[in-house]
């Protein structure tokens, strides 16, 4: 027990950079393969939650931009999400990666006149940037046509009444449409939510390097599986994480659905349910 | 390939670009579309027929079985699907390395499991180390297709239960008020009636199949990912055809194929979509005989 102490003290950082630097090579216990992975899963987790939650607000622009009428704003915004939802995600990793590799060699300087910015484009090869922009990308196209939906299924007498009661413009959409796109397109955003966390496991295995050993879960899973030949362990390991972590976001989102549905009567709340229709 | 390009150093232009594009290796990278496509082929009725066992396991009434194939159709909900990629070729091939080495083997009594190792006997490799390059490719590939099929079966499970449950209960009641037995039942009406129901749910899965498949990559097969890093990275002057980095080419060269497939098969799916609700009793099929009048 005491020993397991010292791993969690040495390790629970290691995917971060903090504590021990060199990993576990021969005699590898349970409980450092717990702990590493479950250090690995801080990644998972960081990338899961900046990705929503910038790619929450992308999408709904382009929902709108899909929805506009004019050609300007609406063929922008359907390339954009059919780029993004027509090919594999661990195709448009690679991509990247490759692209943010050349980036320097092209040289970035911006000249603002009195100050020159040479935009440092070295981040950008690196998994914590450069993996998150095209997971944030991804989550916004796939999100961005969930609600597109929602908008298209607001009940059109909804917005007349809006209308004859002269809510025009920003208030119609901030008033009316907001909250009834929202209500209509959660559990399916739900389920976006939980596949992009699901997402995150691809970064390391896609180009982008993982810099001084610090990975995600699975990178260290299948580090161990490498290590040991036994991949009985460090794969369910993973699992039990990853099914935890789904749990918590179905909480938090069942949370935040009965919150948007609160002026329904039970009966005509809609249920959480999960479904894998309609996803990447 | 052609007489033109027998000295590449003395080519320029389009005529380097044309012989560049016709050497054996890109003969390889071509054919590794064709793995792909194999792939899909195979992948998809496999793992249609997994999820169609794991839905009839859901409603057995044995509990084991309902336990088991409840879990079974859920797994990919909680965990992602890359894990199952990893995990699932290993361990196959771990158990029937096992399992070959307990027969073959049955004098050898050291544990296969040491420390960090596995052993097993020599004549229980799988494949031989004796056996050609195409053994252990093929290999490599049946063991990707399996775990595809595992994957893409628990999602085909999912759609199929739910097209299961979708089916009007009017219809297996009214089987059961004339006397089908519970295996009628489940052939002659509900079997036949799901699929329109699950036409929506196997059009999208057929489209994740299709992106799933540069996961292939990970699996130690030799796919289009692979041929284009191999291709793309930088070759020096010892190389009959040097080049820089063109590795984000190639890529983007693959994002193109992607995107190409899921348009068409958009286009297919739509196009089966609107045959298959004709004269149905759905919202689309009551829609399609108001629009035709």
């Amino acid at each position: 027990m005491s020993s397991c102490w010292t791993t969690i003290q040495d390790y629970a950082l290691r995917s971060l950079g903090i504590g021990e630097r060199i990993l576990p090579k021969t005699d590898i216990t349970i409980c450092e393969q717990a702990v590493l992975i479950g250090s690995g899963l801080i990644w998972n987790i960081y990338f899961g939650v900046i990705a929503v939650f910038f790619g929450f607000w992308f999408a709904i622009i382009l929902a709108i931009g899909k929805n506009n009428r004019s050609a300007i704003c609406r063929i922008p915004a359907i390339s954009f999400i059919f780029l993004f939802r027509g090919s594999p995600l661990f195709i448009q990793f690679f991509f990247a990666y490759e692209l943010f590799v050349l980036l320097p060699k092209l040289g970035v300087t911006i000249d603002l006149g009195f100050i020159t910015l040479s935009a440092e484009t070295r981040w950008l090869t690196r998994a914590w940037l450069g993996g998150l922009i095209v997971l944030f990308c991804n989550t916004a196209a796939y999100s961005a046509e969930i609600f597109y939906g929602a908008i298209r299924s607001i009940p059109s007498t909804e917005l007349e009444a809006a209308e004859a009661y002269g809510i025009t413009g920003w208030n119609k959409f901030w008033r009316i449409i907001w909250p009834s796109m929202l209500r209509l397109a959660w559990p399916s955003y739900t389920n976006e939510a939980i596949f992009l966390f699901h997402a995150t496991a691809l970064i390391f295995f896609s180009g982008f390097p993982a810099w001084r050993q610090s990975g995600d879960a699975l990178y260290y899973a299948s580090y161990f599986a490498d290590k040991t030949f036994n991949p009985f362990l460090p794969y369910p390991i993973v699992a039990v994480y990853f099914i935890s972590v789904t749990l918590i976001i179905i909480v938090v989102f069942g949370a935040a659905n009965r919150y948007l549905n609160r002026h329904l009567d039970i009966q005509q709340r809609p249920k959480l349910k999960l479904s894998i229709n309609l996803l990447r | 390939m052609f007489d033109a390009c027998a000295d590449p150093s003395s080519l320029e232009g389009t005529i380097w670009l044309m012989c560049y594009l016709t050497t054996a290796k890109h003969f390889a990278f071509y054919g590794s579309f064709i793995v792909v496509s194999v792939l899909l082929l195979c992948a998809a009725p496999l793992s249609l027929l997994f999820g169609f066992v794991a839905t009839s396991g859901v409603r057995s009434s044995i509990w084991p079985v309902r336990l088991i194939a409840q879990g079974y159709i859920n797994m990919v909900r909680g965990v992602p699907d890359v894990v199952f990629f990893l995990f699932v070729p290993l361990a196959l091939d771990q158990l029937f390395e096992f399992i070959r080495h307990k027969i073959i083997c049955s004098h050898v009594l050291e544990p296969v499991w040491r420390g960090t190792d596995f052993i097993v006997c020599k004549a229980a490799k799988l494949p031989l180390s004796t056996s050609d390059l195409w053994v252990h490719q093929l290999y490599a590939f049946i063991l990707a297709l399996i775990a595809f099929a595992i994957v893409f079966g628990a999602f085909a499970g999912n759609v199929l239960s739910g097209a299961m449950k979708a089916v009007p209960r009017a219809q297996t009641e009214t089987a059961a008020a004339y006397g089908f037995s519970k295996k009628q039942v489940f052939w002659r009406i509900l079997v036949p009636q799901m699929w329109v129901y699950a036409i929506p749910g196997l059009s999208n899965l057929w489209m994740i199949l299709i992106k799933a498949t540069p996961l292939l990559f990970l699996l130690g097969v030799e796919d289009i990912v692979y041929w284009a890093r191999e291709l793309g990275g930088s070759k020096t002057s010892l190389y009959a055809y040097p080049h820089p980095d063109w590795r984000v080419y190639y890529f983007a060269g693959l994002l193109i194929f992607y995107l190409m497939m899921t348009w068409v098969s958009g286009k297919v799916l739509a196009k089966l979509q609107l045959k298959l609700s004709h004269g149905q009793a759905t919202m689309a099929g009551k829609e399609l005989q108001g629009y035709s009048g």
